[in-house]
């Protein structure tokens, strides 16, 4: 399996809010919360750092979860955001300047 | 309960500001007749002080940003500004009134990721839009404008304002921005003067006007539904605070000043001289403000209307207590459902009975 790269989007707004993360694309309005590991991979959605070694730093070594599970799930996740286009998904490292947004 | 109402009650519970109005300036190249606004420079925030103000903003949870003016893009540093916004995360709203938007300002706005654009247009016709903008040729700006805006791909509201000068014409402009394919408001408040001049209120649309709107399935969609008779209001309507202003809402005009919201004048503090977070928190107005329930409302929580009624208690601050009623909404009311607000019913009472005790020179 190829390795994924992902990103933030640059069409999104977003927040913490009572420890979650608020997410909403500029482009559909659609609406997001996202509980605590959902947010870590967020946080860490650089377009440079691998799926993989987001998850293993940032969800297993956090959240001890295995690897497996993990893995899977975040997958889940990434599809489902990069489909509203709130995460940007690539099988190459890219660089995020031209989206202005921060973690938050 | 939608995602977007349950963040709006996690913002209430923990005291986030989740939405700020930013007046960026007040500098403006239209000369609106209804405006409330002084339109000279007296000192605004640097882009600086601005950055510095929504850094601050995004520590305190804001995540809806409305920037607006005077004209935003009188300000040169406007877009320096809405970058930083965009980066620091903010859902952007921008109110414009679109004059000096090409097409370079409209593809900058999609880059940054702006959410709407909100552009303010008074009637189809050149001839009433231009005089009310005193500014030749702004109709067909501010419509070139939304076009550009459009072509773009970003999300735009077309707000009609409705007064006076151009009651009758908001069939046209809703025409018009279905043709345009972008969305339309219509709101008939106008406010006094922020100066306390209340010369402007002479624009408000009589209240048969207001009824012909309130009454057309066009503007409100179910009139029956729109304009039912108030239920009697339950505990939970008199334990309800009146609006967000002040609760999970704030406005910054560009001399750093903090009002609970951008129609409600009540000095609460002053980011040059204060952080926003503890102005936020502990300003003696603000909290005044989120004290009052809409049982300590002593004219409008023996009103029918109560649990129905879009009582503006900035409105009713510049009539002389936030407390009181707000005039122009009993007015609302009362024309959307034929029911005479408390208000209402107190004054015709004050004026039909004369004082109980006459005393009258006698005739010698």
């Amino acid at each position: 399996m190829s390795e994924k790269y992902i990103g933030r989007s640059s069409q999104i707004a977003a927040r913490v809010l009572g420890g979650e993360m608020m997410v909403m694309s500029s482009v559909d309005s659609t609406f997001f919360t996202l509980n605590e590991v959902a947010t870590a991979i967020w946080q860490a959605a650089d377009g440079r750092t691998p799926l993989t070694e987001i998850v293993v730093r940032n969800v297993c070594d956090e959240f001890e979860v295995d690897l497996e599970t993990a893995r899977r799930d975040a997958e889940q996740f990434v599809s489902e955001l990069s489909h509203h286009g709130i995460l940007l998904v690539s099988d190459h490292p890219f660089d995020m300047s031209a989206g202005p947004v921060e973690a938050a | 309960m939608s995602l977007m109402q349950e963040m709006n009650e996690r913002a209430l519970e923990l005291g986030v500001p989740l939405g700020v109005h930013l007046d960026v300036t007040y500098r403006c190249n239209e000369r609106c007749v209804h405006c409330y606004l002084d339109h000279d420079d007296h000192g605004e925030m640097t882009t600086g002080e601005i950055k510095d103000i929504l850094q601050q903003l995004a520590e305190a949870g804001t995540f809806f940003l409305t920037l607006s003016g005077g004209e935003v893009l009188m300000r040169r540093d406007f877009f320096e500004i809405l970058e930083y916004a965009r980066r620091l995360a903010f859902n952007v709203r921008i109110k414009t009134n679109g004059v000096m938007i090409r097409k370079s300002e409209a593809r900058r706005m999609r880059d940054l990721g702006v959410e709407q654009v909100q552009v303010s247009v008074y009637s189809r016709r050149p001839e009433i839009h231009d005089a009310i903008t005193k500014l030749p040729g702004s109709l067909k700006r501010s419509i070139e404008a939304i076009r550009l805006l459009k072509s773009q791909g970003l999300k735009v509201a077309i707000a009609n304002v409705l007064m006076t000068v151009n009651m009758g014409e908001h069939a046209g402009v809703q025409a018009l921005a279905k043709e345009l394919g972008v969305t339309y408001t219509l709101d008939p408040t106008i406010t006094p003067k922020i100066d306390g001049d209340t010369s402007i209120l002479n624009l408000r649309i009589p209240g048969s006007e207001l009824k012909a709107v309130f009454h057309n399935k066009d503007l409100v969609g179910n009139v029956e539904e729109f304009c039912a008779p108030p239920p009697r209001p339950g505990e939970d309507v008199m334990e309800g605070y009146p609006c967000s202003a002040g609760h999970t809402a704030a406005y910054i005009t560009p001399y750093g000043d903090v009002f609970p919201c951008v129609q409600f004048p009540l000095p609460s503090g002053n980011v040059r001289r204060q952080k926003f977070i503890d102005i936020w928190r502990n300003s003696p107005e603000l909290n005044e403000v989120r004290s009052i329930r809409a049982k300590d409302l002593p004219v409008c929580s023996t009103c029918s209307h109560v649990g129905t009624c879009t009582r503006c208690p900035g409105l009713a601050y510049m009539e002389g207590s936030m407390r009181g009623p707000s005039t122009a909404d009993c007015e609302k009311s009362f024309q959307r459902t034929g029911i005479l607000s408390a208000n209402m019913l107190r004054q015709a009472h004050a004026h039909t009975h004369g004082p109980l005790i006459q005393i009258q020179p006698l005739a010698v």
